[in-house]
């Protein structure tokens, strides 16, 4: 037992004394804008078509989407494809225990995945899965290197393949240059399935944290009330502290 | 009225003790800025239960239960992400007034006689605020509440001797499991909170009974009018001061609320972005770092590189990391100074505060970063420094040139 919890400990700080193994890779920033609620409503279309098969929202209920500016009827009607009342919550077909046997991981619940990973890194993982033969799904991919996850938009996106170039690094050595090519165009354009995988994060984000926008709407009237009180309660100490020399 | 509080008075001295604490007690008339700190943690600390009450009722102290219910709270509960996010801000709040207090004393010499009691209490109520922000950071059941609990545990099991059994003690069980994450809810909403109250309440009563410090270091208390008894530099703590605070709670409240409303994960520092994951224990994430009010003592653990003198290097860490803590208790005796405040010592002492301040934030920010040989070096090096400032202390406040008190407060 204490060497198992000896283990543990250097298991613990191993990743504290070296660098941590992730390949770093340039993100781009993601070109979203929470306020854009036809936005959002792609975004959670697509949502519903392509990642809620395989991943849950288990945090999520249906009905909340009204905050997008959508009715019971139209969510109802358009977003539910799991038999699920609109008062459920985002649960996925899958079962976790199948999942586990075809991917070796559960797909993650993707309620706050936005605030794990943060919009810029979903933005750039979605966009740069490649064709590897080598992985077991036949796909790799640049930012999350052989990840469990499938390319689910190559139709849309296309197939892209990994080109490896040696640059110069400006210091008189050389290093490597990953970057992707098109090999096999998808049925939309580069700007357009850039345009929907940026839809798809802004409604990940808004998934993440549904009242922020509420919160920052409130935040601005307390703020106001506050400064007010501020200035009553500076004339009030001033009144008191005439007498006081 | 007057009668319904004679009779009050004559079976519980109502009256007698308002005045004692507040009407009659006096305060010195230079209070600055920097004396905000101590009512201020007050509030902080009547945020924390009031925030803390309202989550209890929908957060569920069970390990598979646990993150979920954190976020029920933040989607389904009327208003539950704004008593969530009141609650963790109010935990970093908590220490950045804490910190400002403490460095108040250490500049106003705060600690020194007849105040080393009162010092005391306020390290124990700074120690109980350090396991209380641990133990409320393990209930999410994130990736960073696990594997920072995880660490912390682990630092408790190398105490040599009683360590082992004191560990599993502590979490009922070998390992991090459903039954530590009720035990740590057990200390947070009970045990602490009581331990935190009882001291707080004690911290005051000992405040009141030698009188507050001020920022010439001098006892008002040594000038009295000798008609009324009363410090003829001390005024009534209300209403002037009570009057006077309620401009530091509202602009408190403008920082306060800022972080709450426009940015409550304060870019990863309030709020970690891993502990949106939820725990995992078959998942070490790459980068475990402690919330970063931790993080200075954290380096420290992390400075520890080497064997020495017979005690490994992860004891070190820990001796350093608790030492760290611990030796602020013996300023009220390190300090040799013959003045109180920083207005009236000299220049050995100022340089020394001033160094000793950029190693707290440079062992900080070093605690948020993945360590490298350079990173390792730096934070030997500012640990050495941060110790320097206590050890060498009883020295240079010695030999340091000051200036001569004054008989009453400056204006």
């Amino acid at each position: 037992m204490k060497k198992i919890k000896n283990i543990l400990f250097v298991l613990c700080l191993l990743p504290l004394t070296a660098f941590a193994a992730g390949v770093e890779v340039k993100l781009d920033h993601a070109p979203i804008q929470t306020t854009d609620k036809l936005s959002l409503q792609r975004g959670a279309q697509t949502f519903v078509n392509y990642c809620l098969t395989c991943h849950s929202a288990d945090y999520m209920r249906y009905n909340r989407l009204r905050d997008l500016g959508l009715s019971e009827k139209q969510i109802s009607d358009n977003l539910i494809f799991t038999g699920q009342k609109p008062g459920g919550l985002m649960h996925t077909a899958m079962v976790k225990k199948e999942a586990k046997q075809w991917f070796g991981v559960p797909p993650p619940d993707l309620s706050v995945i936005a605030r794990s990973r943060g919009a810029d890194w979903l933005y750039t993982y979605l966009r740069q899965f490649y064709r590897d033969d080598s992985t077991a799904t036949g796909w790799n991919n640049l930012v999350f290197d052989r990840a469990a996850m499938p390319h689910v938009f190559y139709q849309l996106q296309g197939e892209q393949l990994l080109k490896v170039e040696m640059v110069d690094d400006g210091h008189g050595g050389k290093h490597e240059a990953k970057k992707l090519e098109l090999s096999k165009p998808g049925t939309l354009s580069k700007t357009e399935f850039d345009k929907q995988v940026a839809d798809l994060v802004n409604y990940l984000v808004y998934l993440g944290e549904p009242a922020a926008a509420y919160r920052v709407q409130l935040g601005i009237v307390v703020m106001l009330f506050l400064f007010f009180m501020l200035g009553l309660a500076y004339a009030l100490k001033h009144e008191y502290w005439r007498d006081v020399h | 009225m007057g009668k319904l509080m004679d009779w009050i008075d004559e079976r519980l001295p109502v009256t007698a003790k308002w005045k004692l604490h507040l009407s009659e007690y006096y305060a010195p008339k230079n209070f600055n800025f920097w004396y905000y700190f101590g009512s201020l943690a007050m509030l902080v600390l009547v945020n924390q239960l009031l925030t803390g009450i309202f989550l209890t009722m929908n957060y569920k102290p069970d390990a598979s239960l646990a993150f979920a219910s954190v976020e029920y709270i933040m989607r389904d509960v009327d208003f539950g992400w704004l008593i969530r996010y009141m609650h963790s801000t109010g935990a970093s709040m908590f220490f950045v007034v804490v910190y400002l207090h403490m460095f108040r004393g250490m500049m106003y010499g705060s600690y020194r006689k007849p105040r080393e009691l009162l010092w005391l209490i306020g390290m124990m109520i700074f120690f109980v605020l350090m396991m209380l922000a641990f133990t409320g950071y393990i209930l999410p059941w994130g990736q960073m509440s696990f594997w920072g609990a995880q660490v912390i545990l682990s630092m408790v099991g190398a105490i040599p001797v009683i360590g082992e059994p004191l560990k599993d003690l502590i979490m009922g069980d070998y390992m991090l499991s459903d039954a530590a994450l009720n035990r740590f809810f057990a200390y947070h909403v009970v045990t602490l909170p009581i331990l935190l109250l009882t001291l707080v309440v004690v911290h005051v009563l000992a405040l009141h009974e030698v009188g507050s410090n001020n920022p010439d270091g001098i006892e008002i208390k040594k000038n009295k009018d000798p008609k009324t008894g009363i410090p003829v530099d001390g005024i009534p703590f209300h209403p002037y001061y009570s009057v006077k605070d309620i401009v530091g709670v509202v602009g408190f409240l403008i920082v306060f609320f800022g972080i709450i409303f426009f940015a409550p994960e304060m870019g990863g520092y309030f709020l970690e972005y891993n502990n949106f994951v939820p725990a995992n224990s078959l998942q070490t994430p790459d980068h475990i770092a402690p919330v970063w009010y931790f993080t200075p003592y954290y380096s420290m653990l992390r400075a520890a590189t080497v064997n020495f003198l017979g005690i490994d290097a992860k004891l070190w860490g820990i001796i350093l990391m608790g030492g760290s803590v611990a030796i602020f208790c013996l300023l009220p005796w390190l300090d040799r100074s013959p003045v109180k405040s920083i207005r009236y010592k000299g220049s050995y002492f100022k340089i020394a505060l001033t160094l000793f301040v950029i190693s707290v934030f440079v062992l900080g920010w070093l605690g948020t970063k993945t360590p490298t040989p350079l990173y390792t070096t730096l934070a030997q090096i500012f640990t050495v420094i941060y110790f320097a400032f206590f050890l060498l202390m009883p020295w240079y406040s010695k030999i340091d040139k000051t200036k001569p008190e004054p008989t009453r407060v400056s204006e």
